[in-house]
């Protein structure tokens, strides 16, 4: 009896909360104390490298794998055991494709939607991720990319609230890549919830509101992305060639006014000048250890 | 719960996707399985074929009477029908489901609000249909090409009918059971098919059973397919020829008692082995 997507009676805005989360995997720390919150709405990005527990958080959230320790509530429930009401409003695409050789895309979607008390159309649903031209071909057939959307629209169908994806666009090619940003964009538009898992930074950036730096099982730091790592607070960097010819350089919290000093000095151009910031990349690999 | 509670609902999205009542829902998957088994040439062709081609090999090369009024081809016949719902079930569940693990179906199905028990549903209705199909075909050859007699009586009509729904029951537990035993999506044949191919061996299915060594007599005993092979006797040959069986008569109280045990067996093994993912998906 849902009559909105996020009045459905939850008072708090929290789609997934998270505290004191651990797992280990005989030997190894797979998560090792990881604090989350995810708000209802949001585009929330995990950034790590493989290997730094992205996976296992999220397949504790997804409620395939039980956790050690730690409390984990996803829209309101523990999803160690959920209800069957749960699996209605969660929708998840996972990291491999589920391949279904023997049947073509039509027949998947429509099979699935079958499951949903308030599934959306399947045809409607095929067409909004791209496949209606390939709506009668066996799955098997797809390419990449496709499949990926056909995982796409069997973790949408159901019309979830919240919406798993794990690296969704490992193995795309730079343009299937943007296509598929935009499809999830158009979800979060719409109102759904998102957390997806990924190690390009560049697609944390387009999509997330927020992004979860997680390294060696810890979730490191939280922040929308511009400001990941304080980035716009960062010493900025201003370099410049000596009449020596030699490079000379410093590190400014005023760049501007290093560059007008400079300026003045050498009484117009200044040879070889540069002023930068650290760029994400450079923050992210500081923060996960790597430099 | 009720339509009232959503007077918004668009028209459009009301009638493809509307959720059906459990038994819609098993059924519906039932016929999901049964499509995408007929579409996969190597199922058709092993688990339909495979016990056809024997037939029609085997009978037609031997046909010796073996006791008065009853020929190798009438007992090698029966013994393909229970071979053929073991391979239905037994072998075909226990390839298929390692595959279906393997590719991450089962998986993507547990993240859906499907009832667990919907999918073993699908699992069983298509094996039972398979098993219906495949028994007529081999009977429908067997009466036009071998000289096999159709039961003439209504008592022999349920015991085909109890022997084969038992066995293959049996069967589909322990297929189900063992497709957890198999790492990846081919290690499944490799499990499955040496287990089918030497229990048909000494359970009589090739050779008459009581020629058999007797150590090899009692291992066949420990398992289903010997009885399936001796219920199904009792069936189609006459009743004069349970003076051969092992035991001096077909024994069918046996025979269910056996293959219920499997079934228990079987059945407790599915609930506590049963993996969604694979082991290295935890």
């Amino acid at each position: 009896m849902r009559v909105g997507r996020t009045l459905d009676g939850m008072s708090d805005d929290a789609a997934i909360r998270v505290r004191g989360l651990r797992k280990t995997y005989g030997e190894s720390l797979a998560v090792a104390g990881l604090d989350l919150d995810v708000h209802r709405g949001e585009v929330f990005a995990l950034l790590g490298p493989n290997g730094a527990g992205k996976t296992t958080t999220v397949e504790i959230l997804e409620g395939y794998r039980q956790r050690d320790a730690g409390e984990v509530r996803v829209l309101g429930v523990d999803p160690a055991d959920p209800p069957r009401d749960w699996r209605e409003r969660v929708g998840i695409v996972f990291q491999g494709t589920g391949e279904f050789d023997e049947l073509c895309v039509a027949e998947v979607v429509h099979h699935f939607a079958g499951f949903y008390a308030d599934a959306d159309d399947p045809d409607k649903v095929i067409e909004r991720v791209g496949l209606s031209a390939k709506a009668r071909a066996r799955t098997h057939t797809l390419s990449g990319g496709q499949k990926r959307r056909l995982d796409v629209a069997l973790g949408i169908v159901g019309r979830p609230e919240l919406l798993f994806l794990d690296e969704p666009t490992t193995g795309f090619d730079p343009e299937a890549r943007r296509e598929f940003w935009e499809l999830i964009r158009d979800l979060a538009a719409a109102g759904t919830t998102i957390v997806l898992t990924t190690h390009y930074l560049d697609e944390a950036e387009a999509l997330a509101d927020r992004v979860g730096v997680i390294a060696a099982g810890r979730l490191v730091e939280v922040a929308a992305p511009n400001r990941l790592g304080n980035r716009q607070e960062a010493l900025a960097t201003v370099s410049w060639r000596t009449p020596e010819g030699t490079l000379e350089s410093a590190q400014s919290a005023t760049p501007t006014a290093l560059v007008a000093e400079l300026a003045a000095r050498f009484g117009g151009e200044v040879p070889g000048l540069t002023v930068t910031r650290p760029t994400l990349e450079e923050i992210y690999l500081t923060m996960i250890g790597h430099r | 719960m009720t339509t009232t509670a959503k007077p918004a609902q668009p028209v459009t999205t009301a009638s493809p996707a509307r959720r059906r009542g459990a038994a819609g829902l098993a059924l519906r998957q039932g016929r999901l399985e049964i499509r995408q088994f007929l579409r996969s040439r190597e199922s058709v062709v092993f688990t339909l074929g495979f016990p056809l081609i024997m037939v029609l090999i085997f009978a037609s090369i031997f046909n010796e009477e073996i006791a008065p009024g009853v020929s190798y081809t009438q007992y090698f016949i029966t013994g393909m029908i229970a071979t053929g719902l073991m391979t239905v079930s037994f072998q075909n569940l226990g390839i298929w489901i390692p595959i279906e693990r393997d590719r991450g179906v089962l998986k993507r199905y547990r993240g859906t609000p499907m009832p667990k028990w919907v999918w073993f549903a699908g699992k069983v209705i298509m094996v039972l249909v398979i098993s219906v199909v495949m028994t007529a075909l081999l009977l429908a050859v067997s009466v036009t090409l071998f000289d096999l007699d159709l039961p003439s009586t209504t008592t022999a009509w349920l015991t085909f009918g109890w022997v084969s729904g038992l066995g293959v029951t049996a069967c589909t537990l322990c297929g189900i059971a063992i497709s957890s035993l198999a790492r990846t999506a081919r290690s499944g044949s490799a499990v499955v098919t040496p287990v089918a191919l030497v229990l048909q061996f000494i359970s009589g299915v090739f050779f008459v059973f009581t020629n058999l060594p007797s150590w090899m007599q009692q291992v066949a005993a420990l398992f289903p397919l010997k009885w399936m092979c001796q219920g199904l006797r009792s069936v189609f040959l006459p009743e004069t020829f349970g003076a051969d069986e092992p035991g001096g008569s077909f024994e069918l109280t046996r025979v269910a008692l056996v293959l219920g045990v499997w079934c228990v067996i079987g059945l407790v093994l599915c609930l506590t082995t049963f993996r969604w993912t694979t082991r290295r998906d935890g």
